[in-house]
């Protein structure tokens, strides 16, 4: 279970009569992040790189959202920012990697879930709150807002939000391929056109998410990024 | 610092990280998918286990939605997307469709057996594998009503189709049967046109694209496949149901 903060020491030997001197306190750290969860984080890391690369190469067999006569392209993605070389290609890497990105998902989502760890990262509206001074202090304009919990709002609001942007992404995907058997799904999305400019968005969504976990994964440095690799955090400022 | 925070010595707190890293080794599997002799056949896996999927989310009672005339593109709006040539130069005088296999009544069938057939007329959307799709109007006989006049063994597994160029499909029983599946010879109340597949094709509202042969000229009832279709043939998903 996640949360348990000990004190790391190091022991100073015996006194000359013998006795354990007291042990130096050189730092602390929390258990942040459960197994389960950074299994998921970095096999699911992996997919979404394969499903946005495929996604990306499937596009571009048709790059538009409009009619095929004629036919007005949106953009031209590079081959090479692309994965699977050609559509058939794409589509094996698709149709293969979504199910190991919809497993992670469903892993993460179940274990969060029946553990009880998802207090640690859904947003409610205790958290409300907190996330003005939280928002003022990213810009420079207050104080850090003194630390409760291993995520402050912000970070709650944002990872739920991507997780809520992961299972659209699923569904999304789902209308897509499976129009018929999920016609009411893509009734909801307003038809099999808006379904597939829904799946187009959330991608982009879920990347500019990505974009600014990566740019605080840098700015909180090197025990942060360690953490969801071990599990633990060093110095926490909690 | 007297309080209850439990204590840890460094070296064992290094050893309790190193071991919560190595714990995430079976990451590295996916690794498996960069190597070159591995990733074609787990790719290949990967697209097996979607099309299994796939023929299971597949319900024989539900219908492809039915469109309104007014939504249907206007018939030159209609894409021809032959992979090979417009027309393939099929005599349409002396046409006729060859049946074998699991039938009953197998030979050589004159089109005008088949439109004798109940004539279904339907807006379907027609969804190509590049992404793109189109609402257009389909006429022609019920696969299945096709079926009982040649004697089809419909506990067979599949059906194949050759065409008049080198395309060549198959297609699973259960969505031969399905109630939307038709042996095409009308579009938008109009003979087929050359571009478009005369004098017969498929028309399968919950397949995609490619699986729509044209200009058909064979029809085989069978429970074992050889080759599966042009593009499957080549890494397209074998099912793909829509």
């Amino acid at each position: 279970m996640s949360g348990s903060v000990v004190e790391i020491i190091r022991p100073q030997g015996k006194t000359a009569d013998g006795d354990e001197k007291e042990p130096l306190v050189v730092g602390r750290a929390v258990y942040e992040h459960p197994y389960i969860v950074r299994l998921c984080h970095w096999v699911n890391t992996v997919a979404l790189f394969v499903m946005v690369g495929s996604g990306l190469q499937i596009f571009r067999a048709f790059p538009s959202f409009g009619a095929k006569i004629p036919q007005k392209d949106l953009l031209h993605w590079p081959r090479a920012f692309a994965i699977g070389g050609w559509l058939g290609g794409a589509l094996q890497w698709h149709l293969t990697f979504m199910w190991i990105y919809i497993a992670t998902g469903g892993l993460y989502l179940g274990y969060q879930i029946f553990s009880g760890n998802y207090h640690q990262v859904l947003f409610t509206r205790r958290d409300i709150p907190g996330v003005w001074p939280m928002a003022k202090h990213y810009f420079f304009l207050g104080e850090r807002p003194p630390a409760t919990e291993v995520y402050n709002p912000l970070q709650k609001q944002a990872y739920t939000t991507a997780i809520i942007l992961g299972g659209l992404s699923v569904l999304t995907g789902l209308a897509v391929w499976k129009p018929i058997q999920f016609s009411w799904m893509v009734w909801m999305m307003g038809g099999f056109h808006y379904a597939r400019i829904w799946h187009f968005a959330v991608m982009w969504a879920i990347l500019f998410f990505v974009l600014g976990h990566l740019v605080m994964v840098i700015l909180h440095g090197w025990n942060n990024f360690m953490s969801m690799l071990t599990g633990w955090k060093k110095d926490p400022k909690c | 610092m007297k309080n209850n925070v439990p204590q840890m010595d460094e070296k064992k707190i290094q050893g309790v990280t190193r071991r919560q890293l190595l714990k995430l080794t079976p990451v590295l599997a996916l690794g498996a998918f960069a190597i070159p002799g591995l990733q074609e056949g787990l790719l290949k896996k990967g697209l097996g286990f979607s099309d299994w999927a796939s023929a299971r989310l597949f319900r024989a009672g539900h219908p492809a939605t039915i469109f309104d005339d007014s939504e249907l593109a206007p018939f030159e709006e209609f894409p021809i997307n032959g992979y090979d040539v417009d027309d393939p130069g099929v005599d349409l005088e002396n046409w006729k469709l060859t049946v074998g296999g699991a039938v009953q009544k197998p030979g050589e069938y004159k089109l005008s057996q088949v439109q004798a057939l109940p004539r279904i007329r339907q807006n379907t959307r027609h969804i190509c594998v590049e992404g793109w799709d189109v609402i257009g109007r389909f006429g022609g006989a019920r696969l299945s009503d096709f079926f009982t006049l040649v004697g089809a063994d419909t506990t067979a597994r599949f059906i194949t189709v050759k065409c008049a160029d080198d395309y060549y499909e198959s297609l699973d029983m259960a969505t031969a049967l399905h109630p939307q599946t038709l042996l095409c010879y009308e579009m938008y109340d109009q003979p087929l046109t050359r571009e478009h597949g005369a004098p017969l094709r498929l028309q399968i509202p919950t397949k995609i694209g490619y699986k729509q042969a044209k200009y058909l000229t064979e029809l085989k009832v069978t429970n074992v496949l050889d080759k599966v279709g042009y593009w499957e043939d080549q890494g397209y998903s074998s099912f793909y149901g829509l």
